[in-house]
C-alpha cells in the first residue's frame, strides 16, 4: 500500500456474504414541522443522558442548539423574513374575489418563512472520525453506517475536531465518545430506527440508499415543478469532499442556513499530502543535525 | 406565485452577519450561518496536548543530536542530548495518557496500524522510541549495558525526526481551518520549533567548549519555526486571524519574541555561559508558547462559523463560474 493509495474503508469489505445493502436517512425538511419526536424517541430508545438543565435559547423554538454526545437528532429552527410560498394559488385573484366577497383575503406581503430541520449524522462514505481514529473503535457496519464500538473508545478525542460536519463529541463525565449509530441494534433486528419510526410526517425516512435517493429526486422535481426554485438536495451525489453521504436532506435555503457546512471536505482526503509535509520536515530536522554537528565542536 | 428573492433590504436568512449593529449598512461579512452558531465541535483535548507537542519535539530532535554528536566524537554533548531525550520522552507519555478519556485504555493505541491516523502512527512511534530513549539515557548516564545502549540510542535517533514532525500533522489532519489549511506548513513549524528547543536544552547542560553544535543547532531552529510561521500565516490570510487575536494570538507574539531574542543571545554568546543561558532559556519558553499559539489557535478557529463558510461557499461559487 503506498501513501497515495489510501483506502476508503468499502462498503461490505471484511463482511463477505453477511454484507447488506447500504442503509440510510433522506431527511424532507420540507415536510418537517418541528415536533421534535425524533429527538425523543431517539433518547428514549437510545437511552442517551440529558444535556443539562433546559436552556431558553432565543433562537426560535431551538432550545437543543447542536448535535453532540447527548444529542443525536437535532431539530434547527429557521425564522427568515420573507413571504411564506403557498404553490398553486394565485393570490391577487384570491384577494380580488374575496373583496367582491366582502370577506379579509390573503395577501402577499412581507411575511415570516419558517424552516425546519431534523440534523443527524451523516455516516460519510469517507468518514474522517472512522479514518482518524486511533484505536479502531469507529468501524464500518454491514449497513455501511459509521459505529462508535464504546468497549474500545479510550476517549483519544481525535475523532472529534476531524469531523467536518461538528456531529461527535465526548461525554466528559463518561470520557468515551458518542453519535448516532443509526439504531444497530433495531437494524439487526430488521427494525427502522427510532426517530423514523417516530416522525409524524415521514419527513425522516429510511431505507436503502439506492431507494432513498429516487425518492429524493422525484419529490425535488416535484418542488421544482411547484416554483420552489430553493430546493435541493444536500449531500445526496457521490462527487463531493465526503464521497456521499448515508444520511442527505432536502433542504429550501442554502446549508449553511441550517448549520451545515456547505461543501464538507474529509480532511483525509489530504493525508498523503500531510504525510509528505511531515517526511520533508523530519528531513529538515536530520539536515539541521548534520549541519551543525558539522561546524566542529565550538 | 414563484418563490421570491427577499426583499431588497430585507435579512434573507437568519444569521446573516452584518455588522456589529444589527441592521448596519455596511456588512462585516458576507456569510449566512445558523445564529451564529459553530459548524465544528471544539477539540475536547486539554493542556496536556500542546504540552506533549513540546517535551516529544524536544525529545525527538535531541535524539539525533545526542547520535550526530557521538559520532563526530562528541561525548559530553551526545550525553546531554541523550539525557534531554530520554527525560522528554518519561514526560510525554504520561501526558498523553492523562489526556484520554479513558486512561487505562491508552494501550487499545496499539490494536490497529493505521496511517489514515497521525494519531495511530505517532502512538507506534511512541511506543518504539520510549523504551530505546530511556533505556539508551539510563545505559549512558549509569555506564550499564553499554553495547545495547548504543543500539538504543541508534533507534532513538532514528524514530526522533519523525516523533517532532507527526505532530504538526496529526493537527493538520482535522477540519480545523486553521490547522488544515495549513496542512504543508505545520511539520516544518513544529520541526523548527523542536530543534530551537533541542538545541537549547543541550545548551544549558553541556560545558560551552562542547556545546557550539547544539547552539548552532538553537539558532537554525529558530530561524526554521519562525520562517515557516511567516509562510503558514501569509497562506492562510483570513483564516490565520486567530494568531492575531485572542489567547492564541498572546502566545503567538511571545513565541516569535522568545524565539528571536532567544536565539540572537544564544547566537552572539559563543563561549559566554550567562548569555547562552539566557538565550537558551528564552528558546524553550518560545518553542513552548508556538505550540500553545497553535493549540489555541484550533479552538478560536473552530469557534467561528465563518471560517467554515467562507472559504467553502467561495469554492462552491468559483467551481460554478
Amino acid at each position: 500500500m503506498t501513501l497515495t493509495d489510501l483506502p476508503t474503508p468499502t462498503f461490505g469489505g471484511g463482511y463477505d456474504g453477511e454484507a447488506r445493502p447500504r442503509m440510510g436517512f433522506f431527511t424532507d425538511t420540507s415536510i418537517c414541522i418541528g415536533c421534535k419526536a425524533c429527538e425523543v424517541a431517539c433518547k428514549e430508545w437510545n437511552l442517551v443522558p440529558e444535556d443539562g438543565p433546559l436552556r431558553i435559547s432565543g433562537n426560535s423554538y431551538d432550545n437543543t442548539l447542536a448535535l453532540g454526545a447527548n444529542t443525536w437528532r437535532h431539530v434547527a429552527f429557521i425564522e427568515q423574513d420573507r413571504p411564506v410560498q403557498v404553490p398553486d394559488v394565485d393570490l391577487a385573484a384570491a384577494a380580488a374575489a374575496a373583496a367582491g366577497a366582502g370577506t379579509t383575503a390573503p395577501q402577499a406581503r412581507e411575511g415570516l418563512r419558517w424552516l425546519m430541520s431534523s440534523d443527524v449524522c451523516k455516516h460519510c462514505t469517507s468518514a474522517a472520525s472512522l479514518e482518524v481514529c486511533p484505536t479502531g473503535a469507529l468501524f464500518r457496519t454491514e449497513f455501511g453506517t459509521v459505529v462508535v464500538q464504546q468497549d474500545i473508545c479510550n476517549g483519544c478525542g481525535y475523532c472529534v475536531p476531524a469531523c467536518p460536519f461538528g456531529v461527535i463529541e465526548r461525554r466528559e463525565e463518561d470520557g468515551r465518545v458518542f453519535k448516532c449509530t443509526l439504531c444497530y441494534d433495531r437494524l439487526k433486528d430488521g427494525m427502522e430506527p427510532a426517530c423514523a419510526h417516530a416522525c409524524p410526517t415521514k419527513s425522516i425516512q429510511f431505507g436503502p440508499l439506492e431507494e432513498l435517493r429516487e425518492r429524493a429526486d422525484a419529490k425535488l422535481e416535484k418542488l421544482h415543478e411547484a416554483g420552489f426554485d430553493d430546493a435541493r438536495l444536500y449531500l445526496r451525489d457521490e462527487a463531493n469532499g465526503i464521497g456521499g453521504a448515508g444520511a442527505f436532506f432536502l433542504l429550501l435555503d442554502e446549508p449553511e442556513v441550517y448549520g451545515f457546512p456547505p461543501d464538507p471536505v474529509s480532511t483525509t482526503r489530504d493525508v498523503p499530502g500531510v504525510w509528505r509535509a511531515a517526511a520533508v520536515a523530519a528531513g529538515v530536522v536530520v539536515a539541521a543535525v548534520a549541519a551543525a554537528v558539522a561546524g566542529g565542536r565550538r | 406565485m414563484t418563490p421570491s428573492q427577499p426583499p431588497a433590504g430585507a435579512a434573507s436568512g437568519n444569521g446573516r452577519r452584518r455588522g456589529r449593529v444589527r441592521g448596519s449598512m455596511v456588512p462585516e461579512a458576507e456569510f449566512r450561518s445558523y445564529y451564529g452558531r459553530p459548524i465544528l465541535k471544539e477539540p475536547a483535548w486539554t493542556l496536556e496536548v500542546p504540552w506533549y507537542f513540546f517535551a516529544g519535539g524536544l525529545a525527538g530532535a535531541s535524539a539525533p543530536l545526542a547520535v550526530a554528536a557521538r559520532v563526530t566524537g562528541n561525548q559530553r554533548l551526545a550525553s546531554s542530548a541523550l539525557t534531554v531525550a530520554g527525560a522528554g520522552i518519561a514526560a510525554s507519555v504520561p501526558l498523553l495518557v492523562s489526556d484520554l478519556g479513558r486512561p487505562e485504555r491508552f494501550h487499545h493505541m496499539l490494536r490497529v496500524f493505521k496511517p489514515t491516523s497521525p494519531m495511530s502512527m505517532g502512538s507506534w512511534a511512541l511506543a518504539a522510541m520510549g523504551p530505546a530513549a530511556v533505556g539508551a539515557a539510563v545505559s549512558d548516564r549509569l555506564g550499564i549495558l553499554p553495547g545495547l545502549g548504543r543500539v538504543a540510542e541508534v533507534i532513538s535517533g532514528v524514530i526522533g525526526p519523525s516523533l517532532c514532525t507527526y505532530t504538526g500533522a496529526l493537527v493538520a489532519n482535522t477540519a480545523v481551518p486553521v490547522w488544515h489549511e495549513a496542512r504543508r506548513e505545520l511539520p516544518l513549524v513544529f520541526a523548527g520549533s523542536a530543534l530551537a528547543s533541542a538545541g537549547a536544552a543541550s545548551t544549558l547542560l553541556t560545558p560551552a567548549a562542547d556545546a557550539g553544535p547544539a547552539r548552532r543547532l538553537a539558532v537554525t531552529g529558530a530561524v526554521v519555526e519562525l520562517a515557516a510561521g511567516q509562510v503558514m500565516e501569509r497562506r492562510l490570510g483570513e483564516l490565520g486571524e486567530p494568531y492575531h487575536q485572542g489567547v492564541a494570538g498572546r502566545y503567538a507574539r511571545l513565541a516569535k519574541g522568545c524565539t528571536a531574542t532567544g536565539a540572537a543571545a544564544i547566537g552572539l554568546a559563543g563561549r559566554r555561559r550567562p548569555l547562552a543561558i539566557a538565550g537558551a532559556g528564552l528558546l524553550l519558553a518560545g518553542s513552548a508558547f508556538e505550540r500553545l499559539a497553535v493549540y489555541k489557535a484550533g479552538f478560536q478557529s473552530a469557534r467561528d462559523p465563518k471560517y467554515v463558510v467562507k472559504p467553502q461557499r467561495e469554492r462552491i461559487d468559483a467551481a460554478n463560474r
